[in-house]
């Protein structure tokens, strides 16, 4: 079932890089640095306006890819990668969808590897990133993966 | 503080010491990120799962890693971050972040970036390339 959804992709997700959450997402690491949340901070900057930390993409819609479904338990986030070609800027649209490229077996457990995109309104990528979820070999047995 | 670019090959940035690790922290990070799984947050359901109590999300800790880098966002950002998620982390952990300059180049920095426990334990390791404006 899981090797079936590889190549598979969700539709495009509009999403905001919205100031409240990515201040509240600031607070949650223990990162409150004023390029994250100062507005007069985020304008005197580089970047004309306040930024959000590399890992904020967790809190992105991308959308469901059609068919797939994991277990919602015995999951273990065993790598995560981002490759930004630039900061996300506060306040700005994201257009977000996952793709589904790998799904292989070792020494009985399972290794699903997700991509997950950002790219700003004229379909330039922004971000990309990718996931690999252990998927348990009890867990792969009870769900008959 | 040291600018960014002046560090060399084997020089470190100042490591942080986090705070115990705390429910709040962790019903923080759950609220912030959506990431509701229950065994972040609620004792019963995580050893329910066979752990001996809750644990951090791998992106808290992957999040506060970070943040070693934030104060350096007018020198440049982080274009590749990777992380490898190698052991739990428990309520009342307290972790070290550190990041090692493995190469300085023409573009940009690359580091060895981990989070050890009290113990001395890696939790996360992975890389970041810091992209370096000109």
């Amino acid at each position: 079932m899981l090797t079936e959804s590889i190549g598979k992709r969700s539709d495009k997700v509009k999403n905001i890089v919205e100031r409240g959450l990515v201040k509240k997402f600031a607070e949650s690491i223990g990162d409150s640095h004023p390029i994250f949340i100062d507005e007069e901070f985020g304008r005197k900057s580089r970047y004309g306006i306040n930024i959000a930390p590399p890992t904020f993409p967790r809190v992105f819609d991308y959308g469901e890819v059609d068919g797939l479904e994991l277990p919602n338990k015995g999951l273990i986030h065993g790598e995560q990668t981002y490759h930004y070609e630039r900061p996300l800027m506060v306040g700005e649209e994201i257009y977000c969808y996952t793709e589904v490229k790998d799904y292989y077996e070792k020494k009985g457990m399972g290794f699903f590897v997700l991509n997950r995109c950002g790219e700003d309104p004229k379909g330039e990528t922004i971000f990309s990133s990718e996931q690999v979820i252990i998927i348990t070999e009890a867990v792969r047995k009870v769900m008959k993966l | 503080m040291k600018s960014l670019t002046d560090l060399q090959n084997g020089e470190s940035l100042e490591d942080v010491i986090l705070e115990p690790v705390s429910r709040l922290d962790l019903i923080k990070y759950a609220g912030a990120s959506g990431d509701y799984n229950p065994i972040h947050t609620i004792d019963d359901e995580a050893k329910k799962t066979g752990l001996p109590g809750i644990i951090a999300h791998g992106m808290w800790t992957m999040g506060n890693l970070a943040k070693l880098f934030t104060p350096y966002y007018e020198d440049g950002f982080i274009q590749d971050y990777t992380i490898r998620f190698k052991g739990m982390v428990f309520l009342n952990d307290v972790l070290t972040l550190k990041a090692i300059v493995q190469d300085v180049r023409e573009t940009h920095m690359d580091f060895k970036v981990y989070a050890i426990n009290q113990d001395g334990k890696e939790v996360i390791k992975g890389k970041v390339k810091f992209l370096t404006y000109k």
